[in-house]
């Protein structure tokens, strides 16, 4: 048995686009996420965190690299090897109306996964584990034949997280699973994963714009540019000390409350964001990187680990 | 409200999914809705109601028999006593009409449905699994659609001949295609929505997808194209009857009735006049009930 529960070694997807082109949505990402843990993944949008968090569920096949899952490269399996490990990992996504099936009841919903894998036998059982579930997420059992469009964002999300639990994973991706959301709302649920990791001994990968709902949950955090991992790392360290330019930026672009703060901040970025068809030479940041040298454009700098953190930068916390 | 059967069915194809305008409707909010829009449909809606109880009662309604000859009293005007008159045989013309619209809504019906079973299965295979069978499939309906559809019918119904069964088969044969390349196109629609991937992810069998998710959420355009199959299919059945194709002597049918009383149309001219009102008129009511439908169900309608 692995030390990690899931592990990607130099995954890279790329997507066929217009004109000849790839889209080189993740390249040669490799990392680790320990049994119980919840790893934050932060970046903008289009860097790759999503396709990154369906390669590693093998909802989407990787063009070269592999998924290794208990250490067993999930990657290589045939579909039918994979099939038993299908329900170990699952998703909750962004959009928690587009997500549910509208012509559903809630019963039918979270029954789903029961039923696809024939955790229970009885259409009573089925029932009986369904209210366990919506009790779990905090759904009043009343609503169990109502349908989606008769809940608020929030509690289609709790329908939403029920059914990714419903199955017992052991892994689950939250993909931004609470953009879509109020941000009065966004705590309840932040603090229901919270609490369903612990009770349901689940390990996260937690995708998110948003690095103050990361560094809420996370306990490690990854940080992506176009495609590429800038810097990864125990959450505090990362935020504290950040070593990569990029981790400054974000952490500069979330707004501070106390103006005298503000004072250190540093550089806005300039220019267009680089496309993911058409990314730059040596370090991929470098268009935006206020210390960009000749070096970077030259070479491309590899993960260095230093202090429990790896950062992708040729001065990295040097500057 | 004239819209072509072909514009139609690309509107219906072209149906928004429910999910994606955020809302869900039962059928009684439906109802009410499509009753504050649009009258005619309502009021079609209750038309084709009183005719399916006129048909289903027809016994009871006349005091004649369905083929009760009375040659004494052959091709009487309409009186109080035949208020349609008789035909060529005696028979009450009211009465006839009462019994041909259980064959000819039957014919309305039946097929309809058929096809759009079978065109759904089929259109929902094509658009899901792709490949191989997506090409069989489509290219069969192409086939079938290249085709006028009356040529095609009275071709079918040449080889198999007369009777109800055929009449059946002949125009579920006739509407599929059209049915699956709707479906077609909703699937692929469906295929690519977040909540068949949330489904897929969950362990779904790609089987039970396509019942569970699929072919529910392609219903409101079934619905719409089930409404425009009807009377698309008694038209067919009336003109086949009318060549002598379709449903045979003694059954009444009222293609059929068109064709016997155009013999005598000089004379006696509500023999084909009452049955032509009564397919006219069902015709009507389907069509403007399967508007009313398509505006209620599409959301850009909705808007304006
Ligand atoms: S390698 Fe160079 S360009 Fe890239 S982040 Fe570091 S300093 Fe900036």
């Amino acid at each position: 048995m692995s030390e990690y529960l899931l592990e990607a070694r130099e995954l890279t997807k790329e997507f066929p686009a217009a004109g000849k082109k790839t889209v080189h949505a993740v390249s040669g990402v490799s990392l680790q996420i320990r049994k119980g843990e919840t790893l934050g993944l932060v970046g903008e949008s289009g860097c790759g965190k999503s396709t990154l968090g369906r390669l590693l569920i093998r909802t989407l096949q990787p063009t070269s690299g592999e998924v290794l899952f208990r250490g067993q490269s999930v990657t290589r399996m045939k579909d039918s090897e994979f099939k038993p490990l299908r329900k170990e990992m699952q998703l909750v996504f962004q959009d928690p109306y587009a997500s549910l099936d509208p012509r559903m009841t809630v019963r039918d919903l979270v029954a789903e996964p029961i039923e696809t894998w024939k955790l229970y036998g009885s259409r009573e059982e089925v029932t009986e584990r369904v209210r366990e579930l919506l009790r779990a997420v905090g759904v009043p059992e009343e609503f169990l034949h109502r349908y989606p469009h008769q809940f608020s964002g929030g509690q289609r999300q709790r329908i939403g997280i029920a059914r990714a639990i419903a199955a017992n994973p052991s892994f689950i991706v939250c993909d931004e699973p609470v953009s879509a959301l109020d941000v009065s709302v966004q705590n309840q649920i932040l603090n229901l994963l919270k609490e369903l990791k612990e009770t349901r001994d689940l390990t996260y990968l937690f995708i998110s714009h948003d690095l103050s709902v990361v560094r809420y949950l996370a306990d490690r955090v990854c940080v992506m540019f176009l495609g590429k991992i800038c810097e990864i790392g125990p959450t505090e360290e990362v935020y504290e000390h950040p070593r990569h330019p990029y981790t400054r930026f974000l952490l500069d672009a979330v707004p501070v409350p106390d103006p005298a703060a503000r004072g250190k901040q540093i550089h806005l970025l300039k220019g267009e964001a680089p496309s993911p068809a058409d990314p730059p030479s040596g370090c991929r940041f470098r268009t935006r990187c206020p210390y960009a040298t000749e070096r970077c454009a030259e070479e491309e700098p590899a993960l260095q680990e230093e202090d429990g953190v790896r950062a992708a930068c040729h001065c990295a916390g040097k500057w | 409200m004239l819209r072509t059967k072909q514009k139609r069915t690309e509107q219906a194809a072209d149906l928004r999914l429910q999910s994606q305008i955020g809302e869900e409707e039962r059928f009684g909010d439906l109802m009410r809705r499509m009753a504050r829009e649009n009258k005619t449909a309502v009021i079609s809606f209750f038309v084709i109601i009183l005719m399916v109880l006129a048909a289903a009662l027809a016994p009871l309604l006349t005091p004649y028999e369905e083929n009760g000859m009375d040659l004494l009293h052959r091709l009487s005007a309409p009186s109080t006593e035949h208020l349609l008159g008789t035909d060529e045989g005696g028979r009450d013309v009211l009465t006839r009409l009462l019994f041909g619209a259980r064959v000819s809504l039957l014919i309305g019906v039946v097929p309809a449905l058929l096809s759009l079973i079978l065109g759904a299965v089929l259109g929902a295979i094509a658009g899901y699994r792709g490949g191989i069978a997506d090409a069989v499939i489509m290219r069969i309906a192409d086939v079938m659609l290249a085709f006028p559809s009356m040529l095609l019918a009275m071709v079918i119904m040449y080889a198999l001949g007369g009777g109800i069964l055929n009449v059946f088969l002949t125009l579920t044969l006739v509407n599929w295609a059209n049915v699956a390349r709707v479906v077609r196109a909703q699937t692929l629609k469906l295929r690519s929505s977040e909540f068949v991937e949330a489904a897929q992810i969950i362990g779904v069998s790609r089987n039970r997808i396509m019942r569970r998710h699929i072919l529910p959420n392609c219903l409101p355009t079934l619905l719409v194209l089930f409404t425009l199959n009807i009377p698309a299919s008694i038209l067919t059945e009336s003109s086949l009857s009318f060549l002598g194709l379709g449903i045979q002597p003694p059954n009444a049918s009222w293609g059929l009735m068109i064709n016997t009383g155009r013999q005598y149309l000089y004379n006696t001219p509500w023999l084909c006049f009452a049955p032509g009102a009564a397919i006219m008129l069902t015709m009507l009511a389907f069509n403007f009930l399967g508007n009313g439908l398509l505006d209620v169900l599409d959301p850009r309608m909705q808007k304006q």
